[in-house]
């Protein structure tokens, strides 16, 4: 970052003058410019943030007097089975969405990378979905997936397949949440896998046929190790937004969602950790046990982004 | 690329691959072809077995009881509003404090850069309750300013627009016209602002979309149901009119058509931005 410095840095025009006021006086423009971000930084999410914390140790509806509770809403926390729930459907939903998501991602990436023409017709089609609305996406599987007219089960009952009551079974309701967010980020990986192919240098490969590898082991042996950094890149941005899955579940079960004891879809089985969040503090009016919940589940995506950091980099010293 | 000179593939694998990579086309665009079937035909159309799957006559009807039920022009003119000026604002305040990052040196640069890096690793949800506590004691709630004004500058157009005026704008440049008597602002209105123009289209396209799509703080903060934005009014259709498809994909469509006009006619150098910019995040 320092190599890129600009040498014409204004550094050496204005000799820096004694003391704190001659710093402002001098750099008072450089300041000025990138304090925007810093005020709206500091008011927006630096004091929410700790006010968070402070409120994780209250009992507070946000009309009232907040009352000093110590640990027992983390107490609490850790005896809620509905908690635990949320968290358990995050995971198998970011799971069921994640493998076969990096899976697909990288199969079309290596697809596209075998010189084929139209590769910017191609992008541009796979990026798509990205930029979609997820209430619109949601909705749209909601319709599809509907267990009397939806498409899915009529194309179904084309093949001779009975009904699947895709929107009211415990785990078929994962799996469309799934399968909604696979549409949403498969694209997206495959078109950074793509840049990653790019980068690898070519003499790699006429290295490897040389030495008569064929295209698995080159696929294992080059194209994998090559593309490590990146792969951890995409684990890493699918873990942190796959623990905070919120939209599609509060657009597929319902809106009113925070006062429905179903919220999350029959069996709560939709229940995401951040819905469960969005239904104590904002539905509930639970401020400070939902503070606590926020900061739980802060600390597991914590905790779950580490354990992913070290498992890529010990095998990535088995490798070496 | 280069072992594709001595050999090029049978016509036969080539044809298998494009069928593949279509196959993924198709299930990347369908949903959009499908809300548009369901959009232009009637709720039995969609209902009847075997249902519909071409386009009907039915769009206008379908629009019409959108417009009835929902303030669509409204919350339209919301999102609109809300995603211009937060555009606008944080393709000034981001460029700008990011120009100063690339190429000024001032005390506690490096320090105050590496504190913007850390604001990526605190998660919204974090800050959700005292954000909305704030906008209740300052009266912003139910207006759109509690959705502009915090958004107005970020740590990730920053972060991106240094990396760009990094490299797109020469020292030389701004030394000469420091040399001809150019403050700083004009240093940067009159000479880096032409130069970083793509960059601040893609950043422009970038914000623009996200603020379009954004839902979960909007759901939070706007809680006059007669003054909402196009994604919250858009789910409340959905809530409301579950059974009635033709309608609630009718109103999906228009909240979803601008933008992809939009993507389509920025698409190409957008995709290599947005990769570009999540490799060195």
């Amino acid at each position: 970052m320092t190599a890129t410095r600009a040498a014409a840095a204004p550094k050496a025009r204005h000799a820096p003058a004694a003391g704190r006021k001659g710093v402002l006086r001098t750099y008072w423009p450089q300041y000025l410019a990138i304090s925007p971000f810093y005020l709206l930084f500091l008011v927006f999410s630096l004091v929410p943030v700790l006010f968070s914390l402070y409120l994780a140790f209250q009992r507070w509806d946000g009309v009232g007097d907040m009352t000093f509770v110590g640990l027992r809403n983390f107490q609490f926390l850790i005896k809620d089975s509905t908690f635990w729930l949320s968290l358990y459907n995050t995971f198998v939903i970011w799971i069921l969405s994640t493998v076969p998501m990096l899976m697909l991602s990288l199969v079309i990436a290596v697809l596209l990378n075998s010189n084929v023409r139209f590769t910017s017709v191609y992008r541009i089609a796979y990026f798509i979905p990205n930029v979609t609305s997820i209430v619109a996406i949601a909705i749209f599987f909601g319709a599809v997936f509907s267990t009397n007219f939806g498409l899915v089960n009529v194309v179904l009952g084309w093949l001779h397949i009975g009904a699947v009551p895709w929107l009211t079974n415990e785990w078929t309701i994962k799996l469309v949440i799934a399968f909604l967010i696979t549409w949403q980020w498969t694209g997206y990986n495959a078109i950074i896998y793509l840049a990653g192919l790019q980068a690898i240098p070519t003499e790699m490969y006429e290295a490897a046929k040389i030495d008569g590898a064929g295209p698995v082991q080159t696929f294992f042996r080059i194209t994998i190790p090559q593309l490590r950094p990146i792969i951890l890149f995409t684990v890493v941005v699918s873990t942190i937004n796959g623990m905070q899955t919120f939209t599609e579940p509060q657009v597929l079960f319902g809106g009113n969602a925070s006062i429905n004891p179903d919220s999350g879809g029959p069996g709560q089985a939709g229940l995401t950790a951040i819905l469960y969040f969005y239904r104590e503090a904002f539905g509930n009016n639970d401020y400070g046990y939902g503070a606590a919940i926020a900061w739980a589940v802060f600390l597991v995506i914590l905790l779950f982004t580490a354990l992913n950091w070290r498992l890529v980099q010990r095998r990535e010293k088995e490798a070496a | 690329m280069a072992a594709s000179r001595t050999k090029k593939p049978v016509p036969l694998k080539r044809l298998a691959l494009h069928l593949m990579l279509l196959g993924g086309v198709v299930i990347s665009l369908f949903p959009f072809y499908w809300t548009a079937v369901m959009a232009t035909n009637t709720t039995r159309d969609i209902y009847s077995t075997p249902p519909k799957l071409v386009f009907g006559p039915e769009l206008f009807n379908n629009i019409s009881r959108v417009f009835e039920t929902i303030d669509f022009t409204g919350s339209f003119l919301n999102t609109l509003t809300v995603a211009c000026c937060t555009t606008v604002l944080v393709l000034f305040f981001d460029s700008l404090a990011a120009f100063t990052f690339a190429k000024y040196e001032f005390p506690g640069r490096k320090y105050l850069f590496g504190a913007l890096l850390l604001t990526f690793m605190l998660p919204a949800q974090l800050s959700l309750i005292p954000q909305f506590v704030i906008m209740v004691n300052i009266g912003w709630v139910g207006t759109i300013k509690a959705l502009i004004i915090p958004a107005a500058a970020n740590a990730f157009g920053i972060f991106w627009m240094r990396q760009y005026i990094m490299g797109a704008v020469p020292d030389d440049l701004i030394a000469a016209a420091r040399l001809d008597g150019a403050g700083f602002f004009r240093q940067y209105w009159n000479v880096a602002l032409p130069i970083i123009r793509p960059g601040l289209a893609f950043l422009g396209i970038f914000t623009f979309i996200g603020s379009w799509n954004d839902y979960a703080w909007p759901l939070i903060v706007m809680t006059d149901p007669s003054n909402l934005t196009l994604q919250v009014a858009l789910s409340q259709l959905n809530t409301a009119h579950n059974t009635d498809y033709s309608m609630v994909m009718a109103g999906a469509l228009l909240a979803v058509a601008p933008l992809v006009v939009v993507f389509a006619l920025f698409a190409r150098g957008f995709v290599a931005d947005a990769v570009k910019g999540a490799l060195r995040g």
